[in-house]
C-alpha cells in the first residue's frame, strides 16, 4: 500500500472540500492516523471502501476517546521594542488557554482482499456537550453497527443514521455516560423506585409517633409530632433481637415513581437514599 | 451485499402451512430468550419474534455481564490490566494475554526473546485446541445431544488445563505473559507432558470425529443452517472461525505474521457453505492444524530467557502515543487499542471483542430459521459473555 502521505494527498484530491490532516503518532508503533472532517467522513469511507488498489473491505475496530477540555499554560516572550533604541527586551508572560475539549470517535480499517492495513480515521466531535454527533459509518461497514452503538452507550456520540441507536451496554434508563473522563459514580447504583415507596413512608410516620420507651428500646428519639423528622436522626437502629444494626432508609417524601435519578450530577435527587445515610 | 439493506424474510416452504380457521392466524409471538436460557452460554438475551416457530425478527440484548472493563484498565497500571485481561474470553486467557501484552510492546517497542515467543505459540495453540474442543462439545449440547458429547470434550479440556494449572498456577486465570516476555519458564517435565499430550490429541479427534462428524443428526440439523455469506461477513467484520467457514481466507497468523508464526508451515482450513456444519468442520480442521504447528515447535523450541532483561514490568511508563495490537485469538481477532499520555496508567485502553462483533450477524443469521436452530446457530458463533458485555 502506499504511504498514509500518499493516501491523504488522494483523498484531498477526490474531495477537494474536506479536510484531511495526518496525526503523528510519535510511539514506536507509528500508527499515524487520518483526521478528517465528519461531513465528509462517510463518502470519504466508501472511496476507501471501494477503490481497487485501497479496499479496505474490513473496519476491525471502532472506538471512542474523551478529550476534556484542558487549560493550557503558554509561556510567550513578545518582543517589545526598546525605545532608547537598543535591542529589542521581551519579558516572559504566560498564557492560559482553555483548549476546548471533544470527543473522538477511532476506525481501524483493514482489507481483507488485499491483506494491507491499518488506516486509522479519526472524527471529531465539536465540543462534548451538545454538539457532539457524527455521521455514522454503519452503512458503509456493517462492524460498526454494535460498536458505535458502544461509543454512544459509553461516551454519549450521537450518530446520525445509525440503524438502531440505543443503549447497548447499560440500561436504557441511564442517564450518564460513563467513559467519560469526568464521569462520578453515583452512591447507589442500586436504587430504584418500587411501589414500595408509600410503604416506607408510612413506616417513617409510623416511627415518628414512637413512644418513649419503644423509642429507646430502638435506639430512636420520638418526634413530638408527625412532622417529617430530618434526614439526620434515625442512625442505624439497633435491631430488638440483638442482631446486626439495619439501617431503615427513611424517606421524607414518598419516593416519586419515575425513573432512577442515576446521574452523578444530583445524587441528592435520590431521597430514599441520602449520602450521609449508614449503608447495611 | 455493501450497503446495509434489511434482510430479506424467505420462510421456509414448510412454514407456509397454516390451519384456515386458526384464531391466532397472523398472530406474532415474542419471547424473550434468556438471559438464564441455558443455551445462551451466560447471560445473553435474544428478543425473538415468532411467526407460527420461524423467527422473524431477533434483537439480541447485552450488558448483563457488564462491568466497565475498559474504565477499569484506564484507573488501574499497564501491569495490572494483565490479570484482568484473563477474565474477557475466560476460556482463552493465554490468547487475551498475548494480545495485550502484545499492544503493550508496540506501544512502548519492547522486543521477545526468542523462547518466550516460543512459548507464546505453544501456549495459544494448546488454548485453541482447549477453545474448540469445547465448542465442538457445546454445539451437540445445543442440538440436545446431552452430556455425553460434552464430557468427551470436557475429559480432553481438562487436560489442558491441568497443564496451564502446572505452569502458571491457575487452571483458568493464567495470566501468564508479560510485556517482552513470558513469567515463568516451563520445566523439562511440564514440556514432556505437553508433547505427550499433543501426540495423542489427534487420537481423541479421530475418536469424536468417528462418533459425531458423520452423525446425521448432526448432520440434518446443522447442514444449509443459518448461512453467511462471504460479502456480509466480511463487511460485517466476522473473523476467526467463522469467517473462513465462509471461504475467506483471512488468518491473522498469515496476514499480521504477528509472533513466530512464520516459521511453522501450516495450512488455512476454509469452509465452502458456511453453514453450521461448516462452523463445525472449521474448528476441527484448525485443531489438526493446531497439532502440527504444537508438535513443530516443541521440536524447534530453543533455551534461553523467557522475558527481555530490559523489560520493565513495576514504574512502567511508556511514551506519549498509541498502538493497536491484535492477534488470530481462537474466537477471531481480539485487538487491544491503547493510548498512552506518559503516565503509569493507560489513557484509553480499549478491547476489541471479537465474539460481540462476531454477533452482529446473529439476526440475519437466524430470520427465517426456527427457535431450535436459533441455539444452534448461536452455539456456532462461539461467544463467551465476559467478552461480549466487558
Amino acid at each position: 500500500m502506499e504511504t498514509l502521505e500518499h493516501l491523504r494527498d488522494r483523498l484531498a484530491t477526490a474531495f477537494p472540500r474536506s479536510e484531511v490532516v495526518i496525526v503523528n503518532n510519535p510511539s514506536p508503533s507509528a500508527q499515524h492516523s487520518l483526521l478528517i472532517s465528519a461531513d465528509h467522513a462517510r463518502v470519504i469511507a466508501r472511496h476507501l471502501r471501494d477503490e481497487a488498489d485501497l479496499q479496505f473491505d474490513y473496519c476491525s475496530n471502532v472506538t471512542g476517546i474523551d478529550w476534556p477540555e484542558k487549560e493550557i499554560i503558554e509561556t510567550i516572550k513578545p518582543a517589545q521594542t526598546d525605545p532608547a533604541g537598543g535591542a529589542a527586551v521581551g519579558t516572559e508572560q504566560k498564557i492560559k488557554r482553555l483548549q476546548p475539549g471533544y470527543l473522538e470517535v477511532v476506525y481501524h480499517l483493514y482489507s481483507m482482499a488485499l491483506g494491507h492495513g491499518p488506516v486509522i480515521l479519526r472524527l471529531r466531535t465539536l465540543n462534548r456537550a451538545d454538539r457532539v454527533e457524527l455521521p455514522s459509518l454503519t452503512p458503509v461497514w456493517r462492524s460498526c453497527e454494535f460498536q458505535e452503538r458502544e461509543i454512544f452507550d459509553l461516551f454519549g456520540v450521537l450518530f446520525s443514521d445509525h440503524p438502531d441507536l440505543r443503549r447497548i451496554l447499560m440500561w436504557d434508563e441511564f442517564k450518564d455516560h460513563p467513559m467519560r473522563k469526568d464521569y462520578v459514580e453515583p452512591d447507589d447504583y442500586e436504587w430504584e423506585p418500587t411501589p414500595h415507596g408509600p410503604v416506607l413512608a408510612k413506616a417513617k410516620v409510623h416511627y415518628a409517633a414512637l413512644t418513649p420507651v419503644a423509642a429507646a428500646a430502638l435506639g430512636t428519639t420520638p418526634a413530638s409530632s408527625s412532622a417529617p423528622a430530618p434526614m439526620s436522626t434515625p442512625g442505624p437502629i439497633a435491631s430488638p433481637a440483638g442482631g446486626p444494626a439495619i439501617a431503615l432508609p427513611l424517606a421524607v417524601e414518598t419516593p416519586p415513581i419515575t425513573k432512577a435519578p442515576a446521574t452523578a450530577q444530583s445524587p441528592t435527587l435520590n431521597p430514599a437514599a441520602p449520602s450521609a445515610a449508614p449503608r447495611p | 451485499m455493501n450497503e446495509l439493506t434489511p434482510p430479506s424474510f424467505n420462510p421456509p416452504s414448510g412454514a407456509q402451512v397454516r390451519a384456515v380457521h386458526d384464531a391466532f392466524h397472523g398472530d406474532l409471538l415474542e419471547v424473550s430468550m434468556g438471559p438464564h436460557h441455558p443455551s445462551t452460554h451466560g447471560v445473553f438475551r435474544m428478543m425473538v419474534t415468532l411467526d407460527g416457530e420461524t423467527i422473524v425478527k431477533l434483537k439480541p440484548v447485552f450488558g448483563y455481564l457488564h462491568r466497565n472493563h475498559e474504565k477499569l484498565g484506564e484507573n488501574t497500571t499497564y501491569l495490572s490490566s494483565m490479570p484482568y485481561t484473563d477474565r474477557l474470553d475466560y476460556l482463552n486467557s493465554m490468547t487475551n494475554n498475548w494480545a495485550y501484552a502484545l499492544a503493550v510492546e508496540k506501544l512502548a517497542g519492547q522486543s521477545v526473546p526468542e523462547r518466550a515467543e516460543y512459548l507464546r505459540v505453544i501456549l495459544a495453540e494448546l488454548t485453541r485446541l482447549l477453545n474448540h474442543t469445547c465448542l465442538a462439545g457445546f454445539l451437540l449440547q445445543d442440538c440436545g445431544a446431552s452430556g455425553t458429547p460434552l464430557m468427551y470434550a470436557f475429559r480432553e479440556r481438562e487436560k489442558i488445563l491441568d497443564l496451564f494449572e502446572a505452569l502458571s498456577g491457575s487452571r483458568m486465570m493464567c495470566n501468564y505473559q508479560r510485556f517482552g516476555g513470558c513469567r515463568v519458564d516451563p520445566s523439562p517435565e511440564w514440556l514432556t507432558a505437553a508433547q505427550s499430550l499433543t501426540d495423542g490429541y489427534g487420537r481423541f479427534l479421530d475418536e469424536y470425529e468417528s462418533l459425531i462428524t458423520q452423525n446425521e443428526i448432526l448432520m440434518a440439523r446443522t447442514q444449509g443452517v443459518g448461512v453467511l455469506s462471504p460479502a456480509l461477513a466480511v463487511s460485517a467484520g466476522v473473523t476467526g472461525p467463522m469467517l473462513r467457514a465462509t471461504g475467506v481466507n483471512y488468518d491473522l497468523r498469515k496476514v499480521d505474521a504477528y509472533g513466530f508464526y512464520p516459521r511453522f508451515p501450516f495450512r488455512v482450513p476454509l469452509g465452502d457453505h458456511g453453514d453450521t456444519y461448516d462452523r463445525y468442520m472449521i474448528r476441527i480442521l484448525e485443531m489438526r492444524e493446531s497439532i502440527t504447528i504444537l508438535q513443530q515447535a516443541f521440536r524447534t523450541l530453543p533455551s534461553g530467557p523467557i522475558i527481555d532483561p530490559k523489560a520493565k514490568l513495576r514504574g512502567f511508563r511508556p511514551k506519549p502515543g498509541e498502538a493497536y495490537g491484535r492477534i488470530e485469538g481462537p474466537k477471531g481477532e481480539i485487538g487491544f487499542y491503547l493510548i498512552s499520555d506518559g503516565s503509569p496508567n493507560p489513557y484509553r485502553y480499549r478491547v476489541r471483542p471479537p465474539s460481540l462483533v462476531n454477533l452482529t450477524i446473529l439476526e440475519d443469521l437466524c430470520l427465517g430459521q426456527t427457535l431450535a436452530d436459533a441455539v444452534i446457530i448461536l452455539g456456532s458463533i462461539d461467544i463467551v459473555l465476559g467478552e461480549v458485555d466487558r
